[in-house]
């Protein structure tokens, strides 16, 4: 299974074995930016369609079937047409700014790629300071953003641009905070040492690590503008946002560095909180005990069928033993997964207020991520059960008091009148 | 008070149940969650399959013609382009020989020419409401998109010209109506032996 | 040079004509302090097609179709005042199964004109466009019925003084009651994805308050207006066609802001529901669908030609009151034809629940009004 596991590397070793030392080391670096530039935007074009996909089917509609089988085309014919379309600058608009802006965009949601770690050993760099990286990268979109909003000479440009700023900077806090706990409990900033620090237990099934996750996936998408953040781009207010002005490959750009970003947001959750490219550790006996408790369960299956399925599942079990799963399958899939609730949160909420925005990271994520700071010191000086519970009751507390304090008369339920 | 969340759970729920619903693997899923659950997908893929219209479905008017195409029922009396509302109708008629007598063709005259603008008509069904002779009815075809506005438009009359047949094929139950008033206009005004003539507008 | 100075902070942005969210080609003027709005200037007429002096060159028949343009969604309800008005000019009966399926179709109309509003009031608020098509899955079976009865999705032009314009196909009714069965069962549906859902709760709540003063003063009506707490239904007040007949309530709101505005329309759902139930298990199968008199007039619209007069016919649509004025001269067409377009009215208390809110806020709040430019412009 190792084999299967370690496809690419090997496969990447075996090529760079044939050629020269001296050629090896620049080789090595062209192939893993080689990789990554060619991933990076078949994974946008990709999302594209499989965002489509599901928002269509959450809506009675079948989504995209015209270009190739299930569609499985469309994206390409998407990105033929942005390429042949008008390249409409406004007039009187900054042209290199609004030029530079959309690239700009994009070049840091691919340079995250690098640190990725997609499958055991399969990490393109394997920074020491990777976290730090992440962060000092990721951050430099809200440049782009509010300069090709300037650039635009629009006004509903230059709003969306200045409420993507402040959004950025304002998640990026709770943001950064909540992943401090993981530096705390692992000592590294190492994305590989943080995957391989959750090899027993995935950080989620923590308390701390559940209130970190759930403070980080939600900064996150607040900060690739998603709804129901996707303030700078509001729609239905603002047109387009800060891309209201562009059209063509340059509107392309500002997309892929979007879908880009919220993929990496997805890949940086999974791997910091969702065990990286681990499995789940579940013993092998109690996984095949439920899936042939689930076979035998579904009575609405004749006898002999249920009997073989409980066979095979108890199979299946044995096997997972095994490790049958290669690490990048199980990265990508919980990645993927991750991005299915970024569609299903798109497919279902509208947006907040840009000022409920703000209250939302100031007033709530923020303190949140202190207090679980505090909740990982805690889990990690006291002995298990009771770290567990105190740092799990800290949280709860907390995270009641701070509903409570912002909570204020606003939200109510009401009765109506029903006159005569 | 409800706990703050519960009901952005339920909203995804409700968009998983949709999502889950259109997949047939999803349905079975409900089913054995004991969720009761019938196909979510509701589109139709517009030129593979068409949505099937009832049979009041109107779109564009035509002209009816009893046998053959010369044997129509318009007598040219312009009632429905006087009250055409967008006034998309235009006759040109009744057709006239050279000392100004009308002309006849089944006993009955006819219009020179009879030009439907489709562009403008907005299918509001008031020429058939008003025409005393039911000679004009409308036609459920509706795929007319042209890039050419005055010229595949403009309907004339020979587009225009569909049999008695193919009314009773589309609208069988309109036309079994229509069948029965023209009979019992005929069997009144068979005596004298005089072709059909407008009604007296007073007397309605 | 202060003046200049507080004014350089301000920012003017034109929201529309083509906006996504204006519901057609609505312009407001808005400007801006930040992102608070200190001006309001709402900007109508880009739609505008003449209805009224159409309407007075044209026979009163040939207005139907027309009426069925300018609320659009609610083409049935439109005709049915219409009607009204005509009726009240000429003196025309009306017959007892006419008037049953009057009151089936324009209830019928508010429940697909509710669905889709709150749908449309969601995408305003950002929602993908899930709420409006779950609303629109809804409308299509409504839909149905309309192209079914009258031969036309959307501009049905069936109502004609006296009735309506044809009976309805057999096996109608039944495919109405199912629909009327199934219904509620969406409408749970639609309450579990928007009612209790926080974010929706924080963008509507205390958001865009119309107060009951306001909103009587500036002769508000519709959801608007109850959802600001005024009982005022016409179909209460006036008792127009059979609506006396049926017992169902009137839902107020008492806040009067967007969320008010919402629920109100659900819950009125309900009680169109209601309505409806009642309607088609009280129907006469035996009278025709309209009254002889009414018949003639469908048959030769020039012969129709009341006394000299004025009426004014009104009905509760979905939108407010939509009040139709026709002056006859004795002639075959109306001397004077007037629209008292809910829609328009309600559109002018739009800054006064704008100002001091948000640009977002300014959006939903015109959702929430319900409007269809091509009744605000006519």
């Amino acid at each position: 299974m190792t084999s299967l596991d370690q496809l690419f590397v090997h496969a990447a070793n075996t090529a760079l074995g044939l050629l020269s030392d001296r050629l090896r080391p620049w080789a090595s670096i062209a192939l893993r930016i080689g990789v990554i530039a060619a991933a990076a935007p078949a994974i946008m074009m990709y999302l594209t369609l499989y965002e489509r996909k599901v928002i269509a089917r959450m809506q009675n509609r079948f989504g995209p079937t015209r270009v190739g089988v299930y569609g499985l085309l469309q994206p390409l014919s998407d990105g033929l047409k942005m390429l042949i379309k008008e390249d409409v600058v406004p007039r009187g608009a900054d042209r290199l700014l609004h030029l530079i802006a959309p690239i700009l965009a994009v070049v840091p949601a691919i340079l995250l790629f690098a640190v990725i770690p997609f499958g055991r050993r399969m990490i393109a760099v394997d920074l020491n300071v990777g976290l730090l990286y992440v962060f000092a990268v990721s951050s430099i979109g809200s440049y782009a953003i509010f300069m090709g909003g300037w650039a635009s000479r629009n006004k509903f440009s230059v709003l969306g641009a200045m409420r993507s700023v402040a959004q950025l900077i304002s998640y990026e806090v709770p943001g950064v905070l909540s992943v401090v706990a993981i530096i705390m409990v692992t000592g590294t900033l190492s994305l590989t040492g943080i995957v391989e620090a959750q090899a027993g237990r995935w950080f989620v099934a923590t308390p701390w690590g559940f209130a970190g996750c759930l403070t980080f996936f939600l900064s996150g998408v607040a900060e690739v503008n998603r709804t129901p953040f996707d303030m700078p781009e509001a729609e239905s207010e603002l047109v387009a946002g800060f891309h209201t002005e562009y059209s063509g490959m340059k509107f392309a750009l500002w997309y892929m560095a979007e879908f880009l970003e919220a993929f990496a947001v997805c890949a940086f959750t999974v791997a910091f909180f969702l065990g990286g490219w681990q499995g789940p550790a579940i013993p092998f006996w109690a996984l095949a005990g439920l899936l042939a408790a689930i076979s035998a369960a579904a009575a609405k299956l004749p006898l002999p069928v249920r009997f073989v399925g409980a066979l095979a599942s108890a199979g299946a079990g044995l096997l997972w033993r095994a490790e049958p799963i290669p690490s990048w399958i199980w990265f990508l899939g919980k990645t993927y997964a991750l991005f299915f609730v970024l569609i299903w949160f798109r497919g279902t909420f509208p947006r907040l207020r840009a000022d409920q925005l703000m209250g939302l990271a100031w007033k709530f994520l923020l303190p949140l991520a202190l207090v679980n700071i505090l909740a990982a010191g805690l889990w990690s000086a006291m002995p298990f059960p009771v770290g567990t519970a105190l740092s799990a009751s800290l949280l709860v507390v907390s995270a009641w008091a701070l509903v409570r304090l912002n909570h204020p008369a606003q939200l109510d339920h009401r009765t109506y009148v029903l006159a005569d | 008070m409800t706990i703050l969340g519960v009901g952005v759970l339920k909203g995804l729920g409700v968009t998983l149940k949709t999502f889950l619903e259109t997949y047939p693997w999803g349905r079975v899923l409900l089913r054995a969650v004991g969720i009761p659950s019938a196909n979510g997908l509701v589109t139709i893929q517009y030129p593979d399959e068409r949505q099937q219209h009832s049979e009041r479905f109107r779109y564009f008017p035509f002209l009816v013609y009893d046998k053959t195409p010369d044997d129509l029922r318009c007598v040219s009396c312009k009632i429905c382009e006087q009250e055409c509302p967008p006034a998309c109708i235009h006759i040109v008629g009744p057709a006239k020989d050279e000392q100004g007598r009308p002309l006849k063709a089944h006993g009955r005259t006819y219009p020179v020419k009879f030009d439907i603008d489709m562009a403008i008509c907005m299918s509001c069904r008031i020429c058939v409401d008003v025409c005393p002779f039911d000679a004009i009815e409308m036609d459920n075809q509706y795929e007319f998109a042209s890039p050419d506005r005055f010229g595949r438009l403009v309907f004339d009359k020979q587009q225009l010209l569909k049999s008695a047949e193919y009314f009773k094929q589309i609208k069988p139950s309109e036309a079994a109506e229509v069948d029965a008033r023209l009979a019992a206009k005929q069997a009144k005004t068979a005596p004298p032996a005089k072709p059909a003539v407008p009604p007296n507008p007073s007397s309605a | 040079m202060s003046q200049t100075e507080l004014d350089a902070k301000l920012l003017e942005v034109n929201l529309g004509p083509q906006h996504p969210s204006t519901h057609g080609v609505f312009r407001m003027n808005v400007t801006l302090d930040g992102e608070t709005i200190v001006k309001l200037k709402p900007v109508v007429g880009y739609l505008h097609r003449n209805h009224e002096q159409i309407g007075e060159r044209a026979t009163y028949i040939a207005s139907f179709p027309f009426t069925d343009r300018l609320d659009y969604f609610c083409a049935m309800s439109n005709n049915f005042g219409l009607a009204l008005a005509i009726e009240k000019l000429g003196g025309i009966a009306v017959s007892e199964r006419g008037e049953y399926l009057r009151v089936i179709m324009a209830e019928l109309t508010r429940l697909l004109n509710h669905a889709a509003v709150t749908g449309f009031l969601l995408n305003d608020m950002g929602a993908f466009g899930t709420p409006l098509l779950y609303a629109f899955r809804e409308r299509e079976k409504i839909l149905d019925l309309f192209e079914a009865a009258s031969g036309s999705r959307m501009m049905c032009n069936y109502v004609r003084p006296g009735g309506v314009r044809q009976d309805v196909p057999p096996g109608w009714l039944d495919q109405a009651r199912r629909l009327v069965e199934e219904f509620p069962r969406f409408l749970d549906e639609f309450e579990a994805l928007l009612t209790e859902n926080e974010i929706i709760r924080q963008r509507t709540q205390r958001v865009g308050i119309l107060p009951k003063e306001l909103a009587v003063n500036a002769s508000a009506t519709g959801p608007l207006l109850r959802g600001s707490g005024v009982n005022y239904d016409i179909r209460k007040v006036d008792g127009y066609s059979i609506y006396p007949r049926f017992s169902f309530k009137v839902p107020l709101g008492t806040v009067g802001d967007v969320y008010d505005r919402y629920y109100v329309r659900i819950l009125e759902m309900r009680e169109s529901l209601k309505i409806l139930q009642q309607a088609l298990k009280e129907i006469n199968d035996a009278s025709p669908a309209i009254s002889p008199k009414g018949l003639a007039l469908v048959k030769a619209p020039r012969t129709f030609r009341p006394p000299k007069g004025e009426a004014y016919g009104r009905i509760e649509a979905p939108k407010g009151e939509l009040g139709f004025y026709l002056v006859s001269d004795g002639t075959p067409q109306p001397y004077r034809y007037h629209i008292r377009a809910p829609s328009f009215i309600n559109l002018t208390i739009l800054e006064d629940m704008c100002l001091g809110q948000k640009v977002a806020d300014a959006i939903i709040i015109l959702g929430s009004i319900d409007i269809v430019m091509g009744e605000v412009d006519r």
